[in-house]
C-alpha cells in the first residue's frame, strides 16, 4: 500500500512539475513579450517594465526563479491588473469557484446515484426509460448549451430566476445545476449499469435467501457495492467541474477564478494565467491521487500493483 | 443396384453408392458465408435508434456541406436595412422588390447583428465544427493506434516508458493546457503564414491548426490505452506465431495482423471520438479561442447569440440545440456501432 501511495505521489509530483515547465515555456514562445502591444510605452519604460518583472534576464534563469518562487507561493504579480499579486488574485476568487462548483459535485451526486439505482430497479419499465432519456441528453449537450437554455427559459422567459450575478441564494441555482447536469448524468449511467451488474450477483439471491428484508438488501449489498465505480469517477469529475466553470462563470457574470481565467486570456495577462494554470492543474491531479487511494481503500478487492 | 448376398452379414451397400448431384447440393451452403464486416453491419441495420442518428447525422452533414453551395445568401454578404430580422420576415428594402413581384429567399432564421443570413451562418458554422470533429479523429486514431500497437506489440521497457508517458499525459488537465498552447502557438503560426509556401495556414485559420496540434499532443492518449490492451492479447494468437516462422517482418505484423484485426475498435473508438472533438471544438470556440472571424463555428455563434439573448432568443438557440443535436447522434450512433461490432462490449 505504501509502495503505491508513494509511486502515485511521485508521478503526480512529476505531471504537476510538467505542466509547471510546459505553461512556462509555452508563454514565452510569444515573441517580444507581453509589453509589446502597449503602443504608448516607450523604449526605456519597456525596458523597465522587463527588468521590474526580471525579463531581462536569460530564460533558464527566469525559469529557475520563477519555479523557486512558485515553489514558496509566489505566483509573481500580474501583468494587466497592476498591484494585484497573482496569488492574492487566486485566493480570493477562488472560494466563489470552490462554492459553487462544490454544490454542483453535492448535486451531481445526490441526485445521479438515486436516479440510476432506480433505473436499474425498474429495468425497461418506463422510469427507466424517461432517466435514461434525460441522462443521454445530459451528456450530449454542452455546458454551454445547457446554461443558455436554462437562463432564457427561467431566467428571461419565466422570470423565475436571476440570470446573472451571485448575491442570493436564488442566484446559485442555475449555474450549480448548469455545472452539474453532466457529472449528474454520467453518474445515472455509471450507477444503472453497475446496479445491474450487482443485481445479478450470487450474495445477492443469498442475501434475499437468507430472508434478509428488500431495504437491507439494496441498502447494505447492493449500493455499498454498486458505488464503487462512482468513487473512480470523483476524480476526473473535479476536473470536469473546475473546467466547466470558466464557461458557467462567463455566462453568469460570477467572479469567481473561472470567469478570471477566461477574461486572463482575452487580455493576454501571462502571470495570471500561468498561475491559474498551474493552481488549477495541481488541485485537479491531487484530486485524482487522493482518490485514487481512497478506492483501493475502501474496496479491499483491488490489487495493489 | 448391387444385389446384396443374402447369407452375409455386409453393410447395406447402398448407404456406399457415390452421391447423387441432388443430395450433394442438399448439403452445399446455400448462403454466402457472412463475413465480421456484414455480420456488423446486419446488427447496426436492426438497431433503429442507430439508424435513426444515421439518418440526421447524413441530413447535418447535407446541409453543412452541399446546401451552403446553391443557397442564395452567403455567410460573410451583409444585407443592407436587415439588421436583427426576426426569423422568416423580410427588410424594408426586400419587402418593397416583393411588392414588385420578385421573388426573395426567405431568411429562414432571420439576420445577425450585421445583416447577415442567420441559417447560412449556422450551415458553415456546423461545417467548421464536423470538419474539426472529423479531422481531429482521423489525427487522434492515426496517432493513437501506432503508438498503442508499438507499445502492445514490443511490451517489456519499451511498454513501461511508453505507458508512464501515456500516465502522466492522461492526469494533465487538457483544457487548461488547450488555452494555453491555442494562445501561445497563436503568433509562431500567423508569422509561419506570412512567409512564402505557407499561406494555407491562413486560409485555414491559425486557431483551427493550434485546436488539431492541441489533439494531436494531448487526445490520442485513451486511443492508444485501448489499442495497446488489444494488442496485448492478440498477440498470443497463433497466426502472429505463424506469421513470425514466416519470416515477416514486426512492422508487417503489427499492420498486416495486430491493426486489422482490432479494426472494430478502432472504428467504434473514433466514430465515439467525433462528438467529444466538437464538443472541445465549441467549448473553446465559446471561449472565443475557436476559429477567427468571418467564419463562424456553432460555439462561436451560440457566444455572440448570447448578448441579446432576450431580444433575439433564436440566435442563441439555433446554434446551441444544433450542437447538442449533432453531438447526441454522433454519441447513440457511436454506441449502436459499438454494440454491433463488439457486443461484449455492451454496457
Amino acid at each position: 500500500m505504501a509502495k503505491y501511495i508513494i509511486k502515485r505521489v511521485l508521478l503526480a509530483v512529476l505531471t504537476i512539475f510538467l505542466v509547471a515547465t510546459i505553461t512556462f515555456f509555452l508563454m514565452h514562445l510569444v515573441p517580444g513579450g507581453p509589453f509589446v502591444a502597449e503602443k504608448s510605452i516607450s523604449a526605456q519604460a519597456q525596458a523597465a517594465l522587463n527588468a521590474k518583472f526580471g525579463m531581462d534576464k536569460p530564460i533558464m534563469v527566469q525559469y529557475k526563479n520563477y519555479m523557486l518562487g512558485i515553489l514558496h507561493g509566489d505566483f509573481s504579480l500580474s501583468l494587466k491588473q497592476r498591484g494585484w499579486a497573482v496569488a492574492d488574485i487566486i485566493s480570493s476568487r477562488f472560494p466563489v469557484s470552490a462554492r459553487i462548483g462544490g454544490l454542483a459535485v453535492l448535486l451531481a451526486l445526490v441526485i445521479g446515484i438515486p436516479m440510476g439505482s432506480i433505473a436499474a430497479l425498474n429495468r425497461g419499465k418506463w422510469a427507466d426509460n424517461l432517466i435514461i432519456v434525460i441522462a443521454t441528453c445530459g451528456i450530449a449537450f454542452p455546458s454551454f448549451v445547457v446554461c443558455t437554455v436554462g437562463m432564457y427559459l427561467f431566467g428571461v422567459n419565466l422570470g423565475w430566476l436571476p440570470t446573472f450575478g451571485l448575491t442570493s441564494a436564488a442566484h446559485y441555482i442555475l449555474p450549480v445545476f448548469a455545472l452539474s447536469f453532466y457529472p449528474m448524468s454520467y453518474i445515472t449511467r455509471l450507477m444503472r449499469s453497475s446496479m445491474l451488474d450487482v443485481i445479478g450477483q450470487d450474495y445477492m439471491r443469498t442475501a434475499k435467501a437468507k430472508g434478509l428484508s428488500s431495504t437491507v438488501c439494496l441498502f447494505k449489498h447492493a449500493l455499498r457495492n454498486a458505488i464503487l465505480p462512482v468513487v473512480t469517477y470523483v476524480g476526473p469529475m473535479m476536473a470536469y467541474t473546475i473546467t466547466g466553470s470558466f464557461i458557467v462563470e462567463k455566462i453568469f457574470v460570477i467572479p469567481g477564478l473561472g470567469g478570471q481565467f477566461v477574461s486572463s486570456i482575452t487580455n493576454r495577462d501571462y502571470t495570471v494565467i500561468m498561475g491559474t494554470t498551474i493552481f488549477l492543474a495541481t488541485l485537479i491531479i491531487m484530486m485524482n491521487v487522493l482518490v485514487d487511494i481512497v478506492y483501493k481503500i475502501i474496496d479491499p478487492r483491488i490489487q495493489l500493483q | 443396384m448391387i444385389k446384396k448376398n443374402p447369407l452375409s452379414f455386409q453393410l447395406n451397400v447402398d448407404d456406399f453408392l457415390p452421391a447423387t448431384e441432388e443430395e450433394r447440393l442438399s448439403l452445399a451452403q446455400l448462403r454466402p458465408s457472412v463475413s465480421f464486416f456484414k455480420d456488423a453491419m446486419r446488427r447496426l441495420r436492426k438497431n433503429k435508434v442507430a439508424m435513426i442518428s444515421l439518418i440526421v447525422i447524413i441530413v447535418i452533414i447535407l446541409l453543412a456541406f452541399v446546401v451552403p453551395s446553391f443557397y442564395p445568401y452567403s455567410y460573410e454578404q451583409q444585407i443592407k436595412g436587415a439588421l436583427y430580422l426576426k426569423p422568416m420576415t423580410y427588410s424594408l428594402d426586400e419587402q418593397a422588390r416583393i411588392a414588385a413581384g420578385e421573388k426573395i429567399f426567405p431568411h429562414i432564421l432571420g439576420t445577425d447583428n450585421l445583416g447577415r443570413d442567420y441559417a447560412i451562418r449556422v450551415m458553415i458554422g456546423s461545417r467548421v465544427s464536423l470538419l474539426v470533429g472529423i479531422i481531429a479523429s482521423a489525427i487522434i486514431l492515426l496517432i493513437g493506434s501506432i503508438y498503442g500497437s508499438v507499445s502492445g506489440f514490443f511490451g517489456g521497457r519499451t511498454d513501461l516508458i511508453m505507458m508512464r508517458i501515456v500516465d502522466i499525459i492522461y492526469t494533465v488537465p487538457d483544457i487548461l493546457l488547450i488555452i494555453l498552447l491555442s494562445m501561445s502557438l497563436q503568433d509562431p503560426l500567423d508569422a509561419l503564414s506570412a512567409r512564402p509556401g505557407w499561406g494555407w495556414v491562413e486560409t485555414i485559420g491559425v486557431n483551427l491548426i493550434s485546436i488539431f496540434i492541441v489533439f494531436a499532443l494531448l487526445y490520442w492518449v485513451g486511443m492508444a490505452r485501448i489499442v495497446r490492451g488489444q494488442v496485448l492479447t492478440l498477440k498470443q494468437s497463433e497466426y502472429v506465431t505463424a506469421a513470425r516462422a514466416l519470416g515477416a517482418s514486426n512492422k508487417r505484423i503489427i499492420k498486416k495482423h495486430l491493426l486489422t484485426n482490432c479494426i472494430g475498435t478502432l472504428i467504434v473508438t473514433t466514430t465515439l471520438q467525433i462528438p467529444s472533438s466538437i464538443f472541445t471544438e465549441s467549448f473553446l470556440s465559446f471561449l472565443g479561442l475557436g476559429v477567427a472571424v468571418p467564419m463562424p463555428s456553432l460555439g462561436s455563434l451560440a457566444s455572440d447569440g448570447l448578448n441579446g439573448l432576450s431580444s433575439y432568443p433564436h440566435l442563441l438557440l439555433a446554434p446551441a440545440l444544433l450542437i447538442g443535436l449533432i453531438i447526441l447522434s454522433f454519441n447513440l450512433f457511436g454506441d449502436g456501432l459499438r454494440d454491433a461490432f463488439d457486443p461484449k462490449m455492451k454496457s
